[in-house]
């Protein structure tokens, strides 16, 4: 299997202060794979770093074409879409408004047909269609946020910590249905989180980040097996 | 005794619906920037003139109207891309050192091309009164006018794709730019939407107050006022607060303080809004966490 996105010598700043020193990472064609570390090790800013948010230099590699130094909204045209941390919602507009944003680069008409669809995975989100986006609750905003990436049609579904903040219960209903999604559209899947032991589970190939450098590369299954990683990094 | 007070809200009205067509162009720049671009009424000042230039060439008045709206237009996008994207971030200082400096230029620009003189400016509407004689012709064909674009607008943004991504870009840079929003064009865009609106609004204020450099001084106060007094980040809110400025400045200049007088009020609604309630009737509590 062939690597969808690929980044090497990858190194990314805020201004002055230096976040990743460069690293290499891969996600496969179909593939899931999980970005881990301690708070601040640079798994947010490698997100960035794809989507052209932060300043990089190194490679970044989609499908062969070299992405480094575009435009965010051209990037995200590509078929990148991001599922940012905070989780980004538009939240003085209506859930039908976020979505409609969320499917801003295709056809309307087609879009569209894609709502019911989506509200498959999500029936919460048909319920609130109407509603304003801010008052929805933490896991439905979690939700509206994936659904927005996903109506981009998306090759690579970048996900930024979908558990933060969240009831362990509904954490286990969105990786469930990330599963599922995963499973049904293809895509490929970029996961960063903090919660090591459900990243493990979902992704195949994982990287475990300390403070802008990359300590261990493996199979997922390798990762679990390395107990010195585990206590050290994953803290589980 | 009644019949006075009534005309004078009714023409409150008519003038109010100027302000706020002015203030919906202040609050659609305020709200993508947070910046109040000071150099808004010099802007349509110069669109009027452009107008008048057209209609003096032979053109029909809604003719000459719709290439001033659409020359207004292009230049306001071709400003925010010139010289307000440079600054998209640099301290708030800066942009306000540009919009004075634009605000200077453009009033001397429409001095130097078409001098100082004061100049009388063509209504399109019919010269006898209406309502009953409770408003002249050209007060109910502006105000006609002025919701017609207020509705417009508001349409637009409610209903259109570009709105909502406009709207998108505003309240959120980050996650627009995720969806793939152009949200620097957005940007350019909400300049040339507010220079059209300008550009209207000048035409219908200039047959009242004439036409020279300085016409839009006072209205861009008394708009700023209605900003204001609706809540500066509601386009809504602005649209109210400029008519009710309107109905203010005229009951008041009548009953209370005198025409010569009616500025001072703009400058008093202004004070009172930002010392009592300075989000405005509309506005929305911004917090932010230091």
């Amino acid at each position: 299997m062939t690597n969808l996105l690929e980044a090497k010598g990858l190194h990314a700043a805020y201004g002055e202060t230096k976040v990743l020193h460069g690293i290499d990472f891969a996600v496969r064609h179909g593939g899931v794979t999980a970005l881990l570390g301690a708070n601040g090790a640079g798994k947010t800013t490698a997100l960035r770093a794809i989507c052209g948010m932060v300043r990089t230099r190194g490679e970044i590699n989609l499908t062969g074409k070299r992405i480094e130094g575009m435009a965010t909204e051209d990037i995200v045209r590509l078929g990148v879409a991001q599922v940012p941390e905070g989780r980004g919602t538009f939240m003085e507009l209506t859930v039908e408004e976020n979505m409609r944003l969320g499917a801003y680069t295709r056809p309307a008409r087609e879009a569209t047909q894609d709502f019911e669809h989506m509200f498959e995975y999500f029936p919460r989100l048909k319920e609130r269609y109407k509603q304003q986006a801010g008052t929805l609750s933490g896991g439905e905003q979690q939700m509206l946020a994936i659904v927005r990436a996903l109506l981009l049609r998306p090759k690579l579904l970048l996900l930024d910590e979908p558990s933060f903040g969240l009831a362990p219960l509904i954490v286990q209903e969105i990786f469930r249905i990330l599963a599922r999604i995963k499973q049904d559209e293809g895509v490929s899947i970029l996961l960063v989180e903090q919660n090591a032991s459900i990243a493990l589970e979902f992704a195949e190939d994982a990287y475990v980040l300390e403070t802008g450098r990359i300590v261990m590369a493996g199979s997922s299954s390798d990762i679990v097996k390395d107990e010195g990683i585990r206590r050290s990094y994953l803290g589980y | 005794m009644f019949a006075g007070v009534l005309h004078q809200i009714m023409s409150g009205i008519a003038t109010g619906g100027i302000y706020a067509s002015v203030a919906l162009a202040l609050v659609m720049i305020y709200q993508a920037t947070h910046h109040v671009n000071f150099a808004q009424g010099e802007m349509a000042t110069f669109s009027t003139y452009i107008t008048l230039t057209f209609i003096n060439a032979g053109f029909p008045y809604w003719i000459a109207l719709g290439i001033a709206v659409v020359l207004s237009f292009i230049v306001g996008v071709a400003i925010e891309r010139v010289l307000m994207r440079p600054l998209a971030n640099a301290p708030v200082l800066a942009s306000v050192g540009v919009f004075i400096g634009l605000l200077l230029i453009v009033n001397s620009l429409s001095g130097w091309f078409f001098d100082y003189t004061i100049k009388q400016f063509p209504t399109p509407f019919p010269d006898h009164p209406m309502l009953g004689g409770y408003l002249s012709g050209h007060e109910l064909g502006s105000t006609a006018v002025t919701l017609i674009v207020l509705i417009s607008v508001y349409l637009f943004f409610r209903h259109t794709r570009l709105g909502l991504a406009m709207r998108a870009a505003a309240f959120n840079p980050v996650s627009s730019r995720l969806v793939g929003v152009r949200v620097g064009w957005m940007l350019a865009l909400g300049w040339g939407l507010a220079a059209a609106i300008g550009a209207i609004a000048g035409a219908m204020v200039a047959p009242v107050v004439f036409l020279d450099p300085n016409m839009m001084a006072g209205i861009l106060l008394y708009a700023f006022a209605g900003a204001l007094l609706g809540g500066i980040d509601n386009p809504l809110g602005a649209v109210i607060g400029g008519f009710m400025v309107g109905v203010i400045e005229n009951l008041g200049g009548a009953y209370l303080v005198g025409t010569e007088l009616k500025l001072t009020l703009a400058l008093v609604i202004i004070v009172t809004v930002l010392t009592i309630k300075p989000t405005g009737l509309m506005g929305r509590k911004v917090f932010s966490r230091v």
